[in-house]
């Protein structure tokens, strides 16, 4: 029997983990392709190349032999046009390649909405290796450049703004929202948030719009436009940092089924036959639970290319993620999420929210009102252990259980300061209240 | 320059040193230079003012430097610009620190004429200049080892404060520097230094700090200090119990508890220079797997040397009688006490080695067993081939001199700070078969939270691929994990956290992380069994 070919376009999370599991099932033919990189290399670990904590060569999770050793081949290409009738990829260098599976895990690019001077030079995201580069050629110290705005407030935009700071460069962040990050976390994070990214000297701006980005003659960043104030910054550099969405220009030309992302069954198929699609470039048909149908995490990647290598190997099976969970940290302070906290707590949930006195810890959790089943927590400065909360979530234990035994689920090192018994006593007060 | 190469050495960051860095460092740096006149006989005088002012300086320098480097910023980690700083990554600096901590290391071990030690006429040089406080505290003149002593417990506490002001945030952090600067100053400096002055015609102990314990101490058991902890009496007698105890006894005891982290970071005077004054030095460890290899091979070879040699070593003066013990017993008690304890490892514990450790492990037991057993059979009048003197003064130039000092300290700036920690201590080596094999000891890794970013491997003085682990949701149990606690202290997503809990599933293996729904778990994690 011929040896099925398995390409992978992408070698992200996503594709990597679908290759390494594919491998420990089978021994099937795997070509991971990709222009970025020739390596497997830590996207969330970007910004500790440029604050000079890692070389780049420490952002490989595997040795450059490990992908020989385990018989995964790399082609260092960009995918132009697939044909899914005859099965072949047409690659940039015009060379015809074929495959017997595909798998798409092109991952995500970095938002823009049609500001005027978008693609200026001096624009940046932060997602690729090639946005690393451009940002070592425009802000390599503050004499090239003198103050940086960032646009959008999120996860990307606070790392960005730290790492410019690292080389002591003024930003600017500007924010549409009246808080930070407030699609995703309440405002009593949010206002924690803020009062820790200005304590380390960002010119953070909320509710406040790009108009426009200013050039000057040769097409190179030189101000913004406020919409609000109408007031202009001067700036080398603009960091988009408005989220992402699928990198799935390269498929329009083909037949398979595109909306925001490549449309998915919860098998992961795509549209057209043999042909998957995993990761950040994903849009599930029907979205699971509370989670979006395009989700741009790490986890959600890694998690897609466990299952889909059960599928490929013989043992077809949908994509179910278990209880969400993430994590992120902004400047000093972490942050970690189980289940579901909402910037407001949903129909029927109630919440508690206790904060240290420090003002950079914090913990807020939701719960149903009337069962008073446990729905989520955010923590911030706390570690949690997430198997334990993953078992609450699962128990659906109440929230009384859970904040007597929080003790059980804390994970800070030894000797760190507990506060367990402060919580406890907030949240009696609260109870008491109500 | 190809980003693949390193893309963090563009020359473009912020200057690496600000103005007060660069006084402060200038500051103990005068200090240092202070030290250095002194041996060319520049003749201070009085030497008690010119060498308090020289602590002084150094002292006064690495606090402001500390302050420097910061006070101004907020509490958290701050490794910014460490691949940036020539220093901090193989520049000309390290390379210009290596070879002035070489060439010390050299002067100290083999030249101490050089440093103004002389035979028959009163210190001169750089070692007259520490006459002063050598008399006040042991009553007698200084020697090499005694400027050594003060050197190196200088650094351990001037570049400890400035360790706790780096980690103010972190209490594991603060609380183990606290402790290898309390056991350095205590243990290894003044308490030895002071209890010389009891020393009289009558009685006599040699230098002793408790805590620097067989093997890494190689010299405990040799003939001279024996002879002298026994014609010291009943406190003598103690202390060489104490001696024995504190490996066959006090170590497996403590490492089962915590881990070898508690003699490792927190006890240890190579460890306490490796984590204060090696700090800034701690990324540069080799984390590739050929250097792990090289490292099991080369420790492990290290400490058969050292056990062959200790037993040689007592057993060429036991063996003319006039001791307790004959030598025989001696060596009928070595070879019983090695059995046992192979025969432990690999009855219960063969399937946790690795098979090269396995091979090893049979290789060097055959080969003892079978020295041992030529002696019994009288085909040799030596035990293991070689006059004992020969083996201790080799290994105690091979590996006490060259190997911990020269190598371990002296290249600190270009392989990191734990060199001799991680191929060359032999104490090490126990603690890490201990913590391996019996121990409650790991780090646990916190469900699928890992993103593989690589900072804890990065950080691993060690050289051990923490990410390796973490981000297959593994727990970490290596034999040569010293538990100084960075890998958890730099994750950027809690994922890591040293624990001592129950011995039982402490070693797991998860092909799946935590995130999936729990069906895909138990299928994965039950194909494997």
């Amino acid at each position: 029997m011929k040896q099925e070919h398995i390409v992978i376009i992408g070698n992200g999370i996503s594709g990597v983990t679908l290759a390494r599991h594919i491998r420990k099932l089978s021994d099937k033919r795997i070509t991971l392709i990709s222009s970025e990189s020739e390596y497997f290399f830590s996207r969330t670990a970007l910004m500790y190349v440029y604050m000079g904590h890692m070389k780049w060569n420490h952002l490989k999770p595997y040795e450059d032999s490990f992908w020989k050793k385990n018989r995964l081949e790399l082609k260092q290409a960009h995918v132009k046009h697939i044909d899914t009738e005859r099965k072949q990829l047409e690659l940039d260098s015009g060379e015809d390649f074929s495959y017997d599976k595909l798998v798409i895990a092109c991952g995500s690019k970095y938002n823009k909405f049609g500001w005027p001077g978008q693609d200026a030079e001096g624009v940046i995201g932060l997602v690729s290796k090639q946005d690393l580069e451009a940002l070592e050629v425009y802000a390599p110290n503050n004499e090239v450049c003198k103050r940086a705005v960032i646009v959008g407030g999120g996860l990307i935009g606070v790392e960005l703004a730290e790492m410019l700071s690292t080389r002591n460069i003024p930003v600017t962040f500007l924010v549409r929202e009246e808080h930070f990050w407030s699609n995703v976390i309440p405002d009593q994070e949010a206002q924690l948030l803020e009062r820790h990214i200005r304590e380390h000297g960002i010119d953070l701006r909320l509710d406040q719009n790009l108009e426009e980005i200013i050039t000057d003659e040769q097409g190179k960043v030189k101000a913004v436009k406020v919409k609000e104030t109408g007031e202009i910054i001067d700036c080398d550099l603009v960091g988009l940092t408005p989220g992402v969405s699928p990198n799935i220009e390269f498929l329009k030309s083909s037949k398979i089924e595109l909306n925001r992302g490549v449309l998915v069954s919860r098998m992961l198929e795509t549209s057209e036959p043999d042909v998957y699609a995993i990761g950040d470039c994903a849009e599930q048909r029907e979205p699971i639970g509370n989670r979006p149908a395009v989700e741009a995490v790490w986890y959600t990647g890694r998690m897609m290319g466990e299952t889909l290598a059960q599928t490929l190997c013989g043992n077809p099976m949908n994509y179910n993620p278990g209880h969400w969970f993430n994590s992120a940290k902004f400047f000093d302070i972490e942050y970690q999420t189980y289940g579901w906290v909402f910037p407001e707590p949903k129909e029927g949930h109630a919440d508690f929210y206790w904060e240290a006195e420090d003002g950079k810890k914090c913990i807020h959790i939701h719960f149903e009102k009337e069962s008073r089943i446990f729905k989520g927590i955010n923590t911030f400065g706390i570690r949690m252990r997430h198997e334990v909360f993953d078992y609450w979530l699962t128990e659906e234990a109440t929230v009384d259980e859970v904040i007597k035994h929080l003790k059980s689920a804390n994970f800070d090192p030894e000797f760190f300061e507990r506060y367990e018994k402060e919580i406890l006593e907030a949240y009696k007060k609260q109870e008491v209240d109500v | 320059m190809s980003l693949d190469v390193n893309m963090s050495v563009t020359g473009n960051t912020p200057e690496a040193l600000n103005v007060q860095q660069k006084l402060s460092a200038a500051l103990g740096l005068a200090g240092i230079f202070i030290m250095s006149l002194s041996a060319f006989n520049v003749g201070f005088q009085p030497q008690a003012l010119w060498l308090t002012l020289a602590i002084g300086l150094v002292a006064i320098g690495i606090v402001w430097y500390t302050r420097a480097s910061y006070a101004g910023k907020t509490a958290g980690i701050k490794n910014d610009g460490v691949y940036f700083k020539s220093l901090t990554n193989r520049g000309l600096w390290a390379y210009l620190v290596g070879i002035v901590f070489t060439g010390f290391y050299i002067v100290l071990y083999f030249y101490p004429g050089l440093l103004g030690l002389n035979s028959d006429s009163a210190n001169t040089g750089i070692i007259s200049l520490f006459d002063p406080l050598s008399q006040f505290m042991a009553g007698r003149p200084a020697s090499q080892w005694f400027v050594y002593g003060t050197l190196y417990t200088l650094a351990i506490l001037g570049f400890g404060f400035k360790f706790l002001w780096k980690y103010r945030h972190n209490s594991y952090q603060r609380l183990r520097t606290f402790s290898v600067m309390f056991f350095q100053l205590g243990f290894a400096f003044v308490i030895p230094e002071v209890m010389a002055r009891l020393n009289d015609d009558d009685f006599s102990l040699p230098y002793y700090n408790l805590v620097n314990i067989w093997p890494l101490n190689y010299y405990n058991f040799e003939q001279y200090r024996v002879d002298e902890f026994i014609s010291a009496g009943t406190v003598g007698i103690a202390l060489l119990i104490f001696g024995v105890l504190s490996i066959l006894v006090i170590t497996p005891i403590l490492t089962y508890k915590y881990g070898k982290r508690w003699y490792c970071s927190w006890v240890c005077g190579c460890g306490g220079l490796a984590e204060t004054a090696g700090d800034p030095f701690r990324h540069l460890s080799d984390k590739t797997q050929s250097a792990w290899k090289l490292e099991r091979w080369l420790v492990h070879s290290v400490l058969v040397f050292v056990v062959v040699m200790t037993t040689a070593v007592v057993y060429s003066y036991l063996s003319p009688g006039g001791y307790w013990l004959s030598g025989g017993a001696f060596l009928i008690s070595v070879a019983v006490l090695l059995s046992v304890i192979f025969g432990w490892a690999m009855l219960f514990k063969r399937q946790e080695l690795k098979k090269d450790a396995r091979y090893a492990a049979i290789g060097f037991f055959v080969v003892i067993m079978a020295l041992i057993a030529l002696h019994f059979s009288g085909m040799t009048s030596k035990v293991f081939l070689f006059e004992a003197e020969t083996l201790r003064a080799s290994y105690g130039f091979l590996i006490g001199a060259i190997f911990s000092g020269v190598v371990g300290v002296g290249f600190y700036p270009i392989f990191g700070n734990r060199v001799w920690c991680r191929f060359g201590c032999p104490m090490a080596a126990v603690l890490g078969f201990q913590q391996r094999l019996f121990s409650k000891f790991r780090i646990t890794t916190n469900g699928g939270q890992c993103i593989s970013c690589g900072n804890c491997s990065t950080y691993c003085e060690m050289g051990i691929d923490v990410r390796a682990y973490a981000q297959k949701g593994e727990n970490i149990v290596r034999s040569s994990c010293v538990g100084c606690g960075i890998c958890a202290s730099v994750c950027p997503r809690g994922v890591l956290k040293l624990e001592n809990d129950t011995p039982k599933g402490r070693i797991n293996s998860k092909d799946i992380l935590l995130g999936n729904d729990v069906d895909l778990m138990d299928l994965v994690n039950q194909n494997k069994k």
